[in-house]
């Protein structure tokens, strides 16, 4: 293989390196906090869960009841 | 081209904590802020309108338990059983904002996870832009299928309508990423099924349409709650580019 082929694996292997450890994974971890806040407020079945945040529920449209 | 599928353990280690840390710390205090001033909004209409509907429920309620005098002591029993919730006044508000506030964090964790899969926002216009998204999945595709509700409302199965507004959010978010961000035409048509696909399937509903509240307060809330949360996600949005901004990462 060429160096020049060489050179364009490595510079691929490392844009693809980069992009899933500055982008991909961050976001997967936030994400995963995110659904985590947004189904204890808006899901949950829990009696005292629903009735704290049942006005936040209808307002926001999630379906309550 | 082939995927490398990292093992878990390595996973940890591909974190960009910098990235991560600047989602977060964005989240927390966008939702914050947002969280509050729409608590301070809903003060003016949403809760208003809901407490009126509820005096509509609990009349509701009264007069079926005068009628049904026989199962009274089923329904005071049920009446003992019941579980906790906040009094009327500054409990129910204080939770309420716990609540906004909860919510906000999520959908501003979500929408600064989003915005860095694109490379980060800059700008707080650029997080307007990304905030009218937000709206659009979160607030309005489900509010077209299941309307936002005053209690006392006659609704279809719960967890029907929770996996419809599921459905609803998902199908919207990724209709919407095809149509803005894939470059082939074809990618930006699949976007737009997948976008209407939800409405063409259409919301669980209930047998019959029943109210106890008036259909103009029912209306009342879903005008009020539609401007409510418009605001919240522009506000929140714009935030999010604002403190991403300032917590921008150093690029070595």
């Amino acid at each position: 293989m060429s160096s020049a082929h060489l050179l364009i694996d490595n510079v691929d292997a490392q844009s693809r390196s980069n992009a899933l450890k500055d982008r991909i994974v961050p976001s997967l971890f936030a994400s995963i906090l995110g659904l985590v806040l947004l189904y204890g407020a808006g899901f949950s079945e829990t009696a005292q869960l629903h009735n704290a945040a049942h006005d936040g529920r209808h307002s926001a449209s999630f379906p309550c009841h | 081209m082939t995927v490398v599928i990292p093992p878990a353990s390595h996973v940890i280690d591909m974190l960009n904590l910098s990235h991560f840390r600047m989602i977060v710390i964005s989240a927390l205090w966008s939702g914050l802020w947002a969280g509050l001033l729409l608590t301070v909004i809903q003060s003016v209409q949403v809760i208003p309108t809901l407490l009126q509907a509820e005096v509509y429920e609990e009349q509701a309620t009264a007069i079926s338990v005068h009628t049904h005098s026989g199962s009274t002591d089923a329904q005071t029993h049920q009446h003992e059983v019941e579980a906790w919730q906040p009094q009327n006044g500054w409990e129910r508000t204080a939770y309420t904002a716990a609540a906004n506030i909860s919510l906000a964090v999520g959908f501003a964790l979500l929408l600064g996870a989003a915005c860095n899969l694109r490379g980060g926002i800059s700008h707080w216009r650029n997080g307007l832009l990304w905030g009218l998204g937000g709206y659009t999945i979160f607030f309005v595709a489900p509010s077209l299928g299941l309307p936002p509700e005053v209690p006392g409302t006659e609704t279809a199965n719960l967890k029907d309508r929770q996996l419809w507004w599921l459905m609803a959010v998902v199908d919207t978010a990724a209709g919407l990423w095809l149509l803005f961000f894939s470059k082939t035409k074809l990618n930006k048509l699949l976007g737009l099924v997948v976008l209407v696909s939800p409405h063409w399937i259409g919301a669980p509903q209930p047998e019959a349409y029943h109210s106890a509240a008036p259909a103009q307060l029912a209306h009342t809330f879903i005008m009020a709650t539609a401007l409510a949360n418009a605001v919240f996600w522009l506000v929140l949005g714009s935030l999010m580019g604002w403190f991403s901004s300032k917590h921008q990462v150093i690029k070595k």
